[in-house]
């Protein structure tokens, strides 16, 4: 217990250091919102769909704690070539505590992300509806945050550098993130768009949290929302740990 | 205390094997390292050193052969064997995100060192290796010497049986190495704990190890204190002795070049950040 905590308690204290990173991060979700919450305002409006910016908040928020989950899964990859990865392999710990330490602690900083973004949102005019469901919404950022986090270590488990994630952005990270319909409704797309979207785990997030600020446009409805992404965090928390665990220093 | 204590084997390993596809490491090695001794590996780079350490420390599976370690098998309990060792690797392990009294308590806590002994203890040492007034630096402010006096004082907080220490004085100037080793030493005398180490600084083993195995190629080619390798081979340094053991110099070109690329990539992975 105590070794998932000091892990835990890691990843938030070399977050917490570098200032620049948060500020860092901050730039794109802030581009994002002004770019498209103001760029395709008029036009979403005179489509007869509402206020973009209610619309698109959300799916920012998401975009950050998706990013941020990844890199700090990815993470692991320092840790591997500074040498620090080897200090925790050899402890008399079980790697499955190590990885859960990490995961939580990478979910942690991810969440904090969204909140901060979140606030952002909340400067450039979105409004949430529903104060009440809230705490739902948390509950789906935190879980889109472990599922993001659990992938990103699965990923670097693999990967002996960095050479591979150019790769992994390019044909990963950013299909999830634009295909998820965190930028655009999902009602009317082309046969193959909405398949893809549905097979997208960003999709029911995005859709989870949009409900929960708005109270109105699900389109999965929040128990089908919740229950994809419970069994895909269970799922990739598993396969994470499998992959960790064959690591060979 | 009984005395036949003393002369007991704290390591024993039986044809050791491993092999990385078709290349062999380590190549059917046996030995034994008492209690409370100072071993030293000896041999160039590439000879098997770093691999052999993997294996008694549960990093890597041997191919073939047995280990044993404190009474447990690293292949077969490795938290056993966890427990009873401190490791000072060749590349430094710190995270160089945390301060130096962050990396010690991380450690502490991943060897379930008591709460109430943990300050004490982690003063005790930071003090001993000189760098308690740096306690709450961020490691990446400090020089290579220093990195390296804080994974010892890390090694050792958990009072391992055995202390690994793989080519723990690469890079580092003589007078930091004199210093590292006489920490060691005093330890050693003070807490009779077994210390293990690789080195391909011949003036090294003969100083600080009371034995010394020489290995080159995967194999042990020789075995005992540095006086008796020189008597073996009939030379005055052990420097003689090694090239008549095993027909070439330790230090070879090829060698140093590698060190010199291992100390740019160093310099190199701490720009990156």
């Amino acid at each position: 217990m105590n070794v998932i905590y000091i892990m835990w308690l890691r990843q938030l204290k070399k977050y917490f250091r570098s200032k620049s990173r948060i500020i860092g991060s901050l730039g794109q979700p802030l581009l994002f919102l002004l770019a498209f919450g103001f760029g395709f305002g008029a036009i979403f409006k005179k489509a007869g769909a509402g206020n973009y910016m209610q619309f698109l908040a959300p799916g920012i928020i998401l975009m950050s704690v998706l990013f941020t989950a990844i890199f700090s899964g990815i993470d692991l990859i320092w840790d591997r070539q500074f040498g620090f990865l080897k200090e925790t392999m050899v402890a008399p710990v079980s790697r499955f505590q190590i990885m859960l330490g990490k995961t939580l602690g990478g979910a942690t900083v991810a969440s904090i992300q969204g909140i901060i973004v979140f606030i952002l949102t909340l400067l450039v005019g979105f409004r949430p509806h529903d104060l009440i469901l809230l705490p739902v919404g948390a509950v789906v950022v935190f879980l889109v945050a472990i599922l993001f986090t659990s992938l990103g270590i699965a990923l670097a488990s693999t990967m002996e550098d960095m050479q591979g994630f150019q790769l992994i952005m390019n044909f990963l990270v950013m299909p999830i993130f634009f295909l998820s319909g965190a930028l655009f409704p999902l009602e009317g797309l082309p046969k193959a768009m909405d398949i893809i979207a549905s097979l997208d785990p960003l999709t029911y997030g995005v859709d989870g949290l949009r409900f929960s600020f708005l109270g109105s446009q699900s389109v999965f409805g929040m128990t089908t929302d919740l229950t994809v992404l419970v069994v895909l965090t269970g799922f990739l928390l598993t396969i994470g740990s499998r992959l960790f665990e064959r690591i060979q220093a | 205390m009984p005395v036949i204590q003393e002369s007991t084997d704290i390591i024993t390993v039986t044809g050791l094997v491993k092999k990385f596809n078709d290349f062999t490491a380590v190549d059917n090695i046996s030995f034994e390292v008492k209690k409370g001794e100072i071993f030293a590996f000896l041999g160039p780079n590439g000879a098997g050193k770093s691999t052999t350490i993997k294996m008694l420390t549960t990093l890597l599976h041997p191919t073939g052969g047995q280990i044993i370690l404190n009474g447990s098998n690293p292949a077969l309990n490795k938290d056993g064997v966890r427990k009873s060792i401190g490791i000072v690797f060749q590349d430094p392990s710190l995270d160089d995100d945390l301060t130096a009294y962050e990396n010690m308590e991380f450690h502490a806590i991943c060897y379930k060192v008591p709460k109430d002994i943990r300050g004490t203890l982690i003063e005790d040492l930071l003090n001993f290796v000189e760098i308690w007034d740096r306690k709450n630096d961020l490691v990446k402010t400090f020089s290579g010497g220093m990195k390296r006096r804080l994974e010892i004082a890390r090694g050792l907080l958990h009072h391992p049986t055995i202390l690994f220490l793989d080519e723990p004085t690469l890079g580092l100037d003589p007078q930091t190495r004199n210093h590292m080793w006489s920490y060691v030493k005093d330890i050693n005398q003070k807490e009779g704990m077994t210390v293990f180490f690789t080195t391909h600084y011949m003036e090294e083993a003969d100083r600080v190890a009371d034995r010394i195995a020489v290995i080159d190629h995967g194999k042990i080619i020789a075995m005992g204190t540095g006086g008796e390798l020189k008597t073996q081979t009939g030379a005055d340094t052990l420097e003689d002795a090694f090239l008549s053991l095993t027909g070439h110099k330790i230090r070879e070109e090829e060698a140093s070049s590698l060190d010199r690329m291992r100390r740019m990539g160093r310099l190199w992975a701490g720009r990156r950040r």
